[in-house]
């Protein structure tokens, strides 16, 4: 990193103070202290250098176009600056040796391979001027600067080969010069090692077998690097998704990430179900007689056939499985641990992945301490390269254009401030929509907690009918509740176009925090209803199979709402806009509510796991052939959108609202159902449990019966898990953890705070000096 | 742009340009040759000195829409002009791939917007930048403003322009980069 400059002139200080204007002695002073450093750092391109700066001056010299508008910038920003300021401006360290390592090496070889480009010196006139006069573009070191050259290259692989091999391949890796350089600078730096190695080595021609090896070992590489090169392709939709993001640009290309992540969670908790749980059971039917016929219905209802199948809790066993006869030499399976503890174990890895996930998207997003720089980040940053269709690159160009002309006017109108009338109507609007907003939440919680009570009467009183009928009244609250769930987002983007808010980007999320507010208040009130409804059902029917069949019921409705309002929202919108209403524009992909939806769709299939523990197999499902449809629907239909987006950012965000309101709520409900809620006792595993807990009790207690050699795992249980005081403790110290980062944080934060402050100074320092070297040299030129 | 993991130098240690031991290798050894046929041999053993002219890498479907390929051919290309011999093509797709690091993007994205090769983004380096991308359809003003607010923000030193570190600086906060 760069020292600070301790720049001390030998300034005779006047007695009487320092005076603002230096008197003719001490004028004379500085200057000749001036001379000597020009003398000190002079070197032979001086004379070219001020012969450029004459020519510049006075031969209006044909020029490279690029360079052309350069002299008269020059002369722009420094109107009167003397030959002799520029002069030491140019040997400025920060513009002759540059700061960053990076820069350093690519200036050098920049220069080298342009010294070798050039056969001679090109004539004066067609020299670059540049605005800041440097030694860079001419061949000053040709002649003594070839072995220069040379000493400096051996300086940089002397340098590489002090690193270790790692470190020397990261840090080739991260120079920013060509591939053939970098190669030379490798075998250089290998090739010295094993130069500086080879005599302490007996010299020995390699034998055969030593051949052989080396050949298997460069032969197995390739294989390797050859898997992995080959490994990004044989990703799943790895094609398709590159369509999709070179026609619509990143941010739509989020949306279809976020569908891939969910799909590895789904397949994970899909696959650790199957082996550890339906496969046993499969492979050990209970003997109970199915008294179902398969109708289609089935698909919708999840009931009727499917109701004693291995997709619901209650067909699962709760005792120990030993083989379907006593010859088989099958091991002991025992069912309730293995139903609970797959459960249990897969929710908590679930976890793990999604904070890991949810901490790298963060990281990677979030910078400590930085301050907006919305036009510079618009500028350099907003231009998606993945893009390569012609029509999405205008389109892209208009984004810009407009996301340009919105900053402009926010800050114009931010320099202007409001009025306070302004202000207060400002406030009035935003808290009459959200008093709407928390009140149409409300209605709907009401509207719903009111139909399934009716609907619970209707169910009730209809038990004389057939069970095909009875189970069709049960699609009843799913249709109206996914209903809900389509129609409510456009009414509140409806609200949002009245409220209008100052920044498109508040407005995204402003959007996607009052859909998430209604579905997540909505599913925690059904999770409420059907814990509660428990207590209502008969002896002999399984409450648990009952939910899970009401959880696959949303989870089949969710889907089926999903592709009607693809089908009209998308399809029939663009026929009705390019037909009837004659417009060219198409319906756009409206992300935020749609990731919505999937992260709804996931929490339904968590709450459902444990008593249906095939969801996450028709989860899958449905994920799988949702892509397809959104796909086509998107290539059909719309266009990208044209609001300003921040991929990562919005990445980041959906996988946090993943993580919290989503996975946090199932969780929970898991855990309570887990730990207080009473089972059933006509069926499913922990039948003749008070609850499902116990059986992971009875067992340890069975263990330290059984083995007494395992007294320490039962210790660890008795006084660390069921021990609340461990749990309080741990709480605690991770609590504690949590403020220290915080506060180390905030100390960062201020920390580069100063440091911002400290570069304004310099800055402002170092225009101050050179208006008063100017002074200086203007002063002596005049004089002369 | 297009998503190829190679690691630079294990291929370099091992392919010796055959081109045949990797598939990504050779599958952008291909893409260039596909370029110019009767230009570009298969054999590249004795490192024959063959170029293709900026016209035909400017009419690839990656580049062909963007705004900044010529820029993006010139900084890549050994002469200045956007003449790419296949090493710089290779470095052009290296750079530009997912798997390149950060610096490295940043780096020759200053040099992608640096237009006049000063090793600093200047107001003017700023305003064809500004006018590439909205397809000049801003009027000058509005390009003046929007300039003056990028180096008020980015401007560490005050000294009116971009330098590399001001550049580098300012990505760093901005994770979207060049992707």
């Amino acid at each position: 990193m760069a020292q600070p400059l301790s720049f001390t002139l030998p300034v005779p200080v006047s007695r009487n103070g320092a005076s603002p204007d230096p008197s003719l002695a001490e004028e004379g002073a500085m200057h000749s202290s001036f001379h000597q450093l020009i003398q000190e750092q002079s070197a032979a391109g001086q004379e070219l250098e001020l012969q450029e700066l004459g020519g510049a001056e006075t031969v209006a010299a044909p020029a490279h176009q690029p360079e052309a508008w350069e002299e008269p910038e020059q002369r722009a920003e420094h109107p009167a600056f003397s030959s002799a300021t520029l002069q030491i401006l140019a040997k400025m360290p920060s513009r002759t040796i540059g700061r960053s390592r990076g820069a350093v090496i690519s200036q050098y070889f920049t220069r080298t391979a342009k010294l070798r480009r050039r056969s001679s010196r090109p004539p004066l006139d067609q020299v670059s001027r540049s605005s800041r006069p440097s030694f860079r573009h001419y061949d000053l070191e040709l002649d003594a600067g070839h072995a220069a050259e040379e000493d400096k290259r051996s300086l940089l692989v002397k340098e590489l080969q002090s690193l270790a091999s790692s470190q020397r391949d990261h840090m080739l890796r991260a120079m920013p010069v060509s591939l053939a350089e970098k190669r030379n600078l490798r075998q250089a730096s290998a090739g010295h090692r094993s130069a500086l190695r080879k005599p302490s080595m007996s010299r020995r021609p390699l034998s055969c077998c030593g051949q052989l090896k080396y050949c298997f070992i460069i032969w197995f590489r390739s294989l390797w690097y050859g898997f992995l090169s080959r490994l990004h392709s044989f990703q799943p939709w790895h094609y398709p998704l590159k369509q999709i993001g070179g026609r619509f640009g990143s941010s739509v290309l989020s949306y279809f990430l976020f569908l891939k992540t969910l799909l590895t969670f789904n397949g994970f908790l899909f696959l650790t179900l199957l082996i550890f749980v339906v496969a046993m059971q499969a492979a050990n039917p209970p003997a109970t007689s199915k008294s179902r016929l398969f109708t289609g219905l089935e698909l919708l209802t999840g009931a009727g056939y499917f109701t004693e199948t291995l997709m619901y809790y209650g067909y699962y066993s709760n005792f120990t499985l030993n083989g379907s006869s006593p010859q088989s030499s099958h091991l002991p399976y025992n069912m309730p641990l293995a139903y609970v503890f797959t459960v249990g174990v897969s929710f908590f890895i679930t976890c793990i992945m999604l904070v890991y996930s949810m901490s790298r998207s963060f990281g990677e997003s979030y910078r400590v301490g930085s301050t907006s720089g919305d036009f510079a980040i618009k500028v350099f940053c907003a231009w998606d390269h993945k893009v390569i269709q012609r029509d999405t690159v205008r389109l892209q160009s208009e984004n810009i254009r407009t996301q340009l002309k919105e900053l402009l006017a926010e800050w114009q109108a931010k320099s202007r401030p409001m009025s306070l009338g302004r202000r207060l109507g400002r406030m009035v609007v935003l808290s009459l929509a959200w008093a709407l907003v928390l009140g149409t939440v409300l209605v709907c919680v009401m509207a719903v907690y009111y139909f399934s009570k009716h609907m619970d009467k209707v169910y009730s009183r209809a038990s004389g009918s057939s069970e095909t009928q009875q189970e069709t009244l049960l699609l009843a609250l799913p249709v109206v509740v996914s209903l809900m769930n389509l129609v409510m987002p456009y009414l509140y983007n409806l609200l949002a176009a009245w409220e209008k808010q100052d920044s498109p980007v508040l407005e995204v999320y402003v959007a996607i925090c009052r859909n998430l507010i209604l579905k997540m208040v909505v599913l925690g009130l059904l999770c409420y209803h059907w814990l509660s409804r428990r207590a209502s059902y008969l002896e002999d029917k399984c409450w648990e199979t009952a939910v899970g069949q009401e959880l696959y019921r949303f989870v089949v409705m969710d889907f089926i709402f999903t592709l009607l309002d693809t089908f009209f929202g998308e399809l029939v919108w663009r026929l009705v806009l390019e037909k009837k209403l004659k417009r060219k524009q198409r319906p756009e992909f409206d992300i935020a509510r749609n990731v919505l939806e999937l992260i709804y769709g996931q929490t339904l299939t968590w709450l459902g796991v444990l008593f249906c523990p095939l969801l996450p197999a028709v989860q899958t499902l449905k994920l799988m052939l949702l892509f397809y449809i959104k796909k086509t629907s998107l290539m059909m239909n719309c266009q990208s959108p044209s609001k300003p987006w921040r991929a990562s950012h919005m990445s980041t965000i959906f996988i946090t609202l993943l993580c919290f309101p989503s996975f946090l709520g199932a969780a929970i409900f898991l855990s309570y159902t887990i730990w207080s809620v009473r089972p059933s006792k006509m069926c499913g595993p922990f039948r003749t449990m008070e609850t499902i807990y116990e059986s992971g009790k009875t067992w340890v207690r069975e263990l330290e019966k059984s083995s007494p050699s395992l007294t320490w795992f039962t210790w660890i249980h008795r006084y660390l898990v069921e021990n609340t005081f461990f749990l309080f403790f741990a709480a605690g110290i991770l609590l504690a953890v949590i403020y220290l980062h915080i506060q180390v944080v905030k100390g960062q934060r201020r920390v580069i705070q100063l440091l911002r402050e400290q570069i304004a100074n310099e800055g402002e320092d170092k225009i101050f000096l050179i208006q008063k070297l100017q002074c200086i040299y203007g002063k002596r030129e005049t004089h002369l | 742009m297009s998503v190829i993991i190679f690691s630079l130098f294990t291929v370099k240690k091992v392919c010796n340009y055959k081109c045949q031991a990797f598939p990504s290798l050779s599958r952008l050894f291909y893409r260039y040759r596909d370029l110019a046929p009767q230009l570009v041999p298969l054999d590249y053993t004795n490192k024959p000195d063959v170029k293709l002219p900026y016209e035909l890498i400017g009419s690839m479907p990656e580049l062909k829409d963007n705004p900044f390929r010529q820029r993006i051919a010139e900084v890549f290309s050994a002469d200045g002009e956007g003449n790419m011999t296949l090493d710089d093509f290779l470095d052009m797709f290296s750079v530009l791939s997912e798997m390149a690091p950060r610096d490295l993007k940043a780096y020759y994205a200053f040099k992608i917007y640096d237009f006049n090769d000063d090793d600093y983004i200047c107001k003017l380096d700023l305003e064809k930048t500004v006018n590439k991308l909205t397809r000049n359809e801003l009027t000058p003003e509005e390009v003046c403003l929007v300039c003056d607010k990028v180096i008020d923000e980015a401007d560490q030193d005050n000294d009116g322009k971009l330098s590399l570190e001001d550049f580098q600086h300012m990505i760093v906060r901005a994770p979207d980069f060049l992707r």
